[in-house]
């Protein structure tokens, strides 16, 4: 008959062996790859990373260096968020521009105001080639959406930077395989395995500091597709549209023009982690413009070298 | 009380487990009734789902439609890849592994149960112990699965009979008998229905064991029962020599993971290959000092003496040595669509080494599904055999089925850098 009973060893706590993994995971970048970089948003699975490579490379310094690509839509405090941040870590932080691609020509939008999350595939590979990156560290989780749940957590690219999915590397035990030729790279991604709630109890244990948007605040909103669409210089109100003045809190930050926010009075991480533990609605159906086009568009736009 | 304290309490721990049968068996409903019956599947992927499901021609929510992933399966109607997904109870977290049930795809299974310690293997209770029961069982077995859940689904198509889940039962037996296998238990469920998957249902009653959930939520966690020797594969070592802290100019920190066992401050260690000796002076993580570092911790050693040491090495506890080896004997399972070339040098990667390594012999092929031993030469996708290597380095080496950590190896190919093999060493 089965042994299915509790042995009295000592063990990890769901968090502590998911901190656990993700510091392993930051090493073996380190350990072997030449030239990674670590990409940092400001937004809160990248602070959490954050806080995972001190845990895993502290008193040394980080072995890479932070990359932002900067869409240009931003929220200012996300902006600001992550210049003092990577400030307080004395970390070099190198930021690329949409903007900048777009003078290039390189990105060509269809129209001025277009969301630009998908254009930033473009600035991070031109980026990618400027450094010679081989490995780019990422806050993204299986958990998010679809085509994420079967990514690996070494992910390879060719140099044009595609995921084929149908042919992704095997990946068994914890024996990652990060060897590229030249001009391909690995994406790296250390959280795969969190939840948005693991994220959000994470912060609270390490009382991680958030840019103010996560919490709730009062915007001017207007109701669009069964989403808040925030009333912003890029995002103004059209004709007849209603602006309601509403409570209201991000649960992730991007292009302004595809990121909404939901309606909520949780202004302290506690308060969050009760509503995300209730909460009945995942994160990027919710909150992601962008990503409600078609059930298949995420793994679209990662084939062309989305993150 | 604040919010935090009125979350349910995770309070054991995490547990990985895989799931194992074919479209038929109704593995996909199986981990959708999981998902749902547990209250993690979210209102808007539902609404995702309905609509889909209306495009399909079908009159209720299929569940199977959570558990697909890509276009291309989609299309297909069919699982080519593995899938993760995650769940959390008031007691633990859940990672699911979904694997693919089709022959061709024994290396995504393979892959999959790398990582599990729990399998479920699935039964269609109309069908009982088919060819695919056995290639899954064994498959589990060789990678060391500890614990196998024999979950006979659709009952509801067999009347809730009892008779037909005990011979099931005993067919089973028999066969994993032959193996070795251990610790098996047998569950009887209906996952369209959802009987004792969470809720009992009523018409099961003859059965008194716990529901398939209750069994995942007292299995024991990894780390519950591993090999207890101390093995810690150095991934990285931390020299902040240019530090503005001039305190830090001689720091040496040691950085890995505790694969198995524990350490304490003031241990006596070896260091492998190169069989220094030193004791533990510190253990760090992010500048907060521990007294001990269990299995699975992400640590920081420090050691009193200045021994060299580089990512690669091992260390261990004095007196627990592993075996350091220039020749290894394992099952490999090759994963290449390449076959295997005998005659071609490969990269085996062990823990945090790295090393060339010739094929010595390849002693026979096994056929999974009549587990019979065959002559082979060369190996091809989903091939698995029994060979031996010769290693340009040494490694320090467990025994697999002692040690799924240290006795655990990729085969890469240096010209693709693909991985093109995985090994688990006797």
């Amino acid at each position: 008959m089965s042994a299915l009973t509790l042995q009295p060893h000592a063990s990890l706590s769901h968090l502590d062996w998911l901190e656990s993994e993700s510091i392993h995971i930051l090493r073996e970048v380190a350990g072997q790859c030449a030239n990674p970089v670590l990409l940092f948003s400001g937004g809160k699975d990248s602070l959490v990373l954050l806080r995972l490579a001190e845990k895993a490379f502290r008193p040394g310094r980080f072995p890479f260096p932070l990359l932002n690509i900067d869409t240009g839509h931003n929220y200012s405090e996300v902006i600001d968020f992550r210049d003092f941040r990577a400030c307080q870590l004395n970390e070099r932080l190198i930021v690329r521009s949409v903007e900048d691609s777009i003078r290039r020509g390189t990105v060509v939008l269809k129209s001025p105001d277009e969301p630009r999350n998908k254009h930033q595939s473009v600035t991070l590979l031109e980026a990618i080639e400027e450094f010679g990156f081989d490995c780019c560290i990422g806050g993204a989780r299986r958990d998010e959406e679809k085509a994420r749940a079967k990514e690996r957590i070494f992910s390879f690219r060719d140099e044009f930077g595609q995921w084929d999915p149908k042919n992704q590397r095997s990946e068994l035990w914890d024996l990652y395989n990060a060897r590229v030729h030249k001009g391909e790279n690995i994406r790296a991604f250390p959280i795969s395995n969190w939840t948005e709630l693991d994220v959000w109890q994470y912060i609270a244990r390490e009382q991680i500091e958030l840019p103010a948007i996560y919490f709730a605040h009062k915007r001017a909103v207007v109701r669009r597709g069964g989403l808040l669409q925030p009333v912003t210089e890029l995002t103004p109100a059209r004709a007849g549209d209603v602006v309601e003045e509403l409570s209201v809190r991000f649960r992730t930050v991007g292009d302004i023009t595809c990121t909404a926010p939901v309606e909520s009075v949780a202004d302290t991480i506690a308060r969050i982690i009760e509503e995300t533990a209730a909460t009945t609605i995942t994160e990027r159906g919710e909150t992601r413009l962008d990503d409600q086009t078609s059930e298949a568009s995420m793994e679209q736009r990662k084939k062309e070298g989305y993150f | 009380m604040s919010a935090i304290e009125r979350l349910p309490e995770i309070d054991n721990g995490l547990l990985r487990f895989l799931t194992c049968g074919s479209v038929d068996d109704g593995k996909s409903t199986l981990i959708g009734r999981l998902l749902y019956d547990t209250k993690a599947i979210l209102a808007d992927t539902l609404h995702a789902i309905a609509r889909t499901s209306e495009r399909r021609g079908l009159e209720a929510v299929d569940l199977s439609l959570l558990t697909d992933g890509l276009q291309a399966e989609r299309e297909q109607g069919i699982t080519i890849d593995v899938t993760y997904r995650y769940f959390t109870t008031g007691r633990r977290k859940y990672i699911v592994a979904d694997a693919p049930g089709h022959e061709q795809y024994t290396r995504n299974m393979v892959t999959a149960a790398s990582t599990a310690n729990l399998a479920i293997i699935l039964i269609d209770a109309r069908k009982g112990v088919l060819t695919q029961t056995r290639r899954h069982s064994y498959l589990a077995y060789l990678l060391g699965i500890p614990h196998i859940v024999v979950a006979i689904n659709k009952m509801d198509l067999v009347d809730y009979d009892q008779a037909t889940f005990e011979r099931i039962r005993a067919d089973y037996l028999e066969f994993a008998a032959t193996l070795g296998i251990g610790d098996v238990s047998f569950i009887p469920l209906s996952a369209l229905n959802g009987d004792m998957i969470v809720d009992r249902g009523e018409r099961i009653d003859w059965y008194q064991g716990p529901t398939l959930l209750g069994m995942l939520e007292h299995a024991p966690a990894a780390h519950c029962e591993r090999d207890e020797r101390f093995r810690f594969p150095v991934q990285f070592v931390c020299r902040p020599q240019r530090s503005a802290d001039l305190q830090l100019h001689d720091y040496r920190g040691f950085m890995g993971r505790v694969e198995s066992g524990e350490i304490g401050v003031g241990d006596e260690v070896l260091i492998l290959p190169s069989e220094k000796r030193s004791r533990v002076k510190a253990i760090e993580i992010h500048g907060r000092s521990l007294p001990r570092a269990i299995a699975e911790q992400s640590v920081t050693l420090l050691l009193e003496d200045e021994v060299d040491i580089s990512r690669g090495d091992m260390i261990v506890r004095t007196g627990e040595s592993t075996l350091v080896t220039r020749r290894i004997e394992a099952m490999l399972c090759w994963l290449g669509e390449t076959p295997l070339d005998p005659q071609r040098k490969y990269l085996i990667r062990q823990t945090t080494r790295e090393t060339r390594a010739a094929i010595e012999a390849i002693g026979y092929r096994l056929d999974i599904n009549t587990l019979q031993r065959l002559p082979a030469e060369r190996l091809g996708m989903n091939d698995i055999a029994r060979a031996s290597f010769k290693l340009a380095q040494p490694l320090c080496v467990d025994p697999y089925a002692d040690n799924r950590s240290t006795g655990a190896f990729i085969v890469i190919d240096e010209t693709t850098n693909n991985t093109v093999g995985a090994g688990m060493i006797l």
